[in-house]
């Protein structure tokens, strides 16, 4: 027989942009342990509507861990205390009878919260939008073996773009920084030979959209690295400082 | 309704070829005063809009979601198919293009699939050069697995997250032309209805789901790449936001859906633990790799998987079909799960699963190589279920993954409203009452970024479009539509949510229109959703208002709408006289339990027009030649 909590939920409430927030408390009974952090949610969300109040606003999708698309400090944590655990593949196994959870949005002067627990992360597409890309049109192209890539080089690449841009990098950043994820892009294409021509204006122009977003620098706390549910390295903050550097001594 | 495809004559080798050098260009400078307009941004969408955008034209794009990158394309695991031959393993065009054709059951067009299997040897060509990591070999060439209903190694994969490779690839695409002025994206933008004007479709209707603003969008075609429906069955592994509306919306106006009835089941997904279960994990068909499938001998038998000794296993797969083992097409696959547990040997807690088994392969290949291929599925796995795939065999079960119906498009990708194009698994075509796994990355991208780019040019060369604006009255009556509808939901003020009508509404799809269907239960469906779609309008609780971000309108429009589709699903299953594919009808197998398809009667596209509320939707037929590959049953023993 699987388990049942009954819980004591913290949450932050915010109508919407322009009016305060607070943390509300709700009581929630029959948590089953196999239940996803999202479906206990979901549970109090069918409970607050039944009594006609307001359910709780919280961006979700994929609810697989690959759309990016949740995103809630759990206890302080981003995503919660599962390492390499984004909020929808937590599942409440983690928790015991008579826990209190708080669950709050993403906090940074970049992301403003549209309600509730949704924020707006468009300034990590427009950071994309900058320079995260290869330009290269569609149909131009050699055929795909006629430049070898080292196994080495392409699997650095991958650890790189595996970043599902949740932004719980800039959540768990005390200064609300975005470099694990503008490190990440510049990382995955700088591994690849297809990456080589634009090396130095991307990554001149990814950090040039970061700062004016509004995103803080980074003081090496590395909570970024820690909280990432894909766990990216804090390598691709180094990373990213190099190429900032070398892309400023450089013509290349 | 006018089912002309517009098939290129000649050898199908050359169509496409002549096809392309036939069709009306836009002169480059031209192309700018064009404004196209691109729903849905995952392979299909964002690649056609990234393209179109390069080529000249304006772009307007629109997404539910708070980015383009988080389409539910960024969600397929395993792989995509392109005859590249890099194993030399006698891969070629052509053997693509049958292993497709057979494994859609003889019911795809032959001309469009052989253009898909051309078009895959770019796909990739063009991914590697935007920087996706695929998989490599120690020598720095690309790697290959197999896949099912294939027996060679055609699979191009980086690890198990492909289509997020590919998705994040057409979005770089499709943000450097965001970057650059020429696209104009709109994400948290939900299309609720097509506008038509004089027969042509000239633009859309949108939510803001922040403000909740609605408004009319105009341009000089559209282009609809919104995915599949599979979500009516309330529990998919579809993500929670999937829905059928814009594909549904464009019916309405006038567009033929056709094959409606035609869904995938997928065999290796994670079992249903409890009621409140609200979606369902995908475990990767590339598992089947290396994985074995397997269920106890005896009924009942309640020993743990490790406790019960080799001889006293069932490997139904391998048994029943030698020549393709575990990698059987998913439709054969999810049957025979289904036939075993459905004769008492399922395992698991609700006895409605078959063990996934990697022992065999973690002897052979080390508990390293298995890591290295499987990793993150494995990890992905012991989350959910709390335990670990190294050790004990993976439970899975089928669950709907991808739906092989959609809107009727000709070869140009046009719908039967002119101007509408409906491009990746929001059409009906290439995959007919099967789709091969690895096939629907092929088959988004290859519509993207080298069907739509060409074909919309010979519309658009050729269209006589005057200059309308937003205050057009048919745009006009088309917001008053949609506006009333969402004054209509919030006034209800019902007791029972949304999500309880979905839920209903999934249990009557998947007891009689899933992985097995009768007349009879089809008939028992098509009373019950009338039943419920009643009530859902006389009592659902809609909270909230319209004028803020609200996912529960936005749920509850959508679910409206999957309550009229289940029906047009069933109606068409219950008119397919045969078993083909993904549409298994019981009254029709053979002796073994496999599909009986009917040539004579069937060998067709079902294509459905809408003919009003209340009125039973017309039935049209677009009869299916084969010319290239013989029409036979499908074998893989």
């Amino acid at each position: 027989m699987s388990k049942t909590m009954t819980l004591t939920l913290q949450i932050w409430r915010q109508r919407s942009a322009n009016t305060p927030g607070s943390m509300q408390t709700y009581k929630l009974e029959g948590v089953n342990e196999h239940m996803s952090f999202l479906e206990m949610l979901d549970v109090l969300n069918t409970k607050l509507t039944k009594e006609g109040q307001d359910p709780v606003a919280f961006d979700h999708d994929c609810r697989e861990g690959i759309c990016g698309s949740c995103a809630m400090v759990i206890d302080g944590r981003p995503h919660g205390p599962r390492k390499g655990t984004t909020a929808c593949q937590l599942h409440m196994r983690t928790y015991k009878d008579g826990d209190t959870i708080t669950i709050e949005p993403w906090r940074a002067k970049a992301f403003p919260v549209i309600k509730d627990l949704v924020v707006d992360r468009g300034a990590l597409d427009r950071i994309v939008a900058a320079g995260g890309f290869v330009s290269v049109n569609t149909g131009v192209t050699v055929d795909a073996n006629a430049i070898p890539v080292g196994k080495k080089n392409a699997d650095e690449a991958m650890d790189y773009a595996a970043c599902i841009g949740c932004g719980a990098c800039v959540a768990a950043c005390p200064n609300a920084s975005a470099m694990l994820f503008t490190g990440a892009k510049v990382g995955h294409l700088v591994k690849l030979p297809q990456g080589q021509v634009e090396r130095r204006g991307r990554v001149l122009r990814m950090v040039e959209q970061m700062d004016r977003e509004g995103f803080g620098a980074c003081t090496n706390h590395r909570e970024c690295s820690e909280a990432c549910p894909k766990e990216i390295s804090f390598d691709a903050i180094e990373l990213l400082n190099r190429e900032y550097m070398r892309a400023q001594v450089t013509n290349e | 309704m006018d089912l002309n495809a517009k098939i290129p004559d000649g050898p199908i080798e050359g169509k496409w070829d002549r096809h392309r050098f036939e069709m009306k260009l836009v002169n480059p400078a031209n192309k700018r005063k064009y404004n196209i307009i691109v729903v849905g941004t995952g392979l299909a969408g964002a690649s056609a809009a990234a393209s179109l955008a390069e080529l000249g034209y304006n772009v307007d794009c629109f997404c539910f979601q708070d980015s383009p990158r988080r389409a539910h394309s960024i969600a397929a695991q395993g792989g995509i198919n392109a005859a590249k031959n890099y194993q030399n393993d006698g891969d070629s065009i052509y053997r693509l293009f049958y292993d497709t054709v057979k494994g859609g059951d003889f019911r795809a067009r032959e001309a469009n699939v052989y253009r898909l299997a051309q078009i895959s040897v770019n796909i990739i060509d063009q991914c590697v050069a935007q920087g996706v990591p695929f998989a490599r070999e120690y020598g720095g060439m690309l790697s290959n697995r197999s896949f099912g209903g294939a027996q060679v190694s055609r699979t191009f994969y980086a690890r198990g997250q492909t289509g997020q490779q590919l998705l994040l690839g057409a979005y770089q695409a499709l943000e450097r032309q965001i970057g650059a002025g020429k696209v104009k994206m709109y994400p948290r933008h939900e299309m609720l209805d097509l506008v038509v004007i004089d027969g042509v479709a000239r633009g859309i209707i949108t939510r803001n789901l922040v403000t909740g603003e609605t408004r009319g969008w105009v341009g000089d075609a559209v282009v609809l790449a919104t995915g599949g429906y599979g979500n009516v069955f309330y529990l998919s592994t579809n993500a929670k936001g999937s829905n059928v509306t814009a594909t549904f919306r464009a019916y309405k106006r006038g567009a033929g859906f056709g094959n409606p009835c035609f869904t995938q089941i997928h065999p290796t997904c994670i079992p249903v633990s409890g009621d409140y279960q609200s979606k369902l994990t995908l475990m990767s068909e590339s598992l089947r790799n290396d994985g074995r499938v397997w269920v106890p001998k005896q009924k009942g038998d309640a020993r743990r998987p490790e406790q019960i000794p080799e001889d006293e296993r069932d490997y139904y797969l391998e048994r029943r079909y030698p020549s393709f083992g575990n990698l059987v097409p998913r439709d054969v696959a999810s049957r025979a799960a289904k036939a075993v547990c459905d004769e008492g040997r399922g395992v698991g807690p609700s006895k409605m699963a078959v063990y996934l088994d990697f022992a065999d392969a973690v002897r052979r290949l080390g508990q390293n190589v298995v890591a290295d291929r499987y990793g993150n599925l494995f990890e992905m796995y012991e989350r959910i279920t709390g335990e670990d795939p190294y050790k004990t065999p993976m439970r899975i079960f089928p669950a709907v993954h991808y739906t092989m119906g959609g809107l009727w498009v000709d070869y140009n990708l046009m719908s039967t409203i002119p101007g509408l194009h409906v491009l990746g698994e929001a059409n009906f075509s290439d995959h007919g009452a099967n789709r091969l796994g690895a096939s629907a990355l092929m088959q988004g991208l290859a519509d993207g970024y080298f069907i739509i780019p060409y074909t919309i040019g010979n519309y658009l060369a050729q269209a006589k479009l005057p200059k309308i604006t937003v205050e057009h009255p048919e745009v006009q009556r088309c917001l008053a539509g949609v506006r009333a509808q969402t004054t209509r939901l919030l006034g209800i003020k019902g007791r029972t949510t949304v999500d309880e009508f979905h839920r209903e509404l999934g249990l009557v799809m998947w007891d009689y229109c899933g992985m097995g269907r009768t007349a009879e239960g089809l008939k028992i469906a098509l009373q019950k959703i009338p039943e419920i779609r009643a009530r859902f309008w006389s009592d659902v609780a809609v909270p909230g208002a319209n004028e803020e971000l609200n996912p529960w309108l936005e749920k509850a429009g959508r679910v409206a709408d999957f309550l009229e589709f289940g029906e047009l699903m069933c109606l068409d299953a219950l008119q397919r006289n045969e078993s083909c594919g993904g549409h298994f009808r019981e009254e029709f197998q053979t002796p073994d339990g496999e599909a009986l398809r009917d040539d004579a009667n069937y060998s067709h596209a079902a294509v459905w027009e809408y003919t009003g509320e209340g009125s039973a939707p017309r039935l049209h037929k677009e009869p299916l030649e084969f010319k290239n590959v013989k029409l036979a049953t499908r074998s893989y023993a």
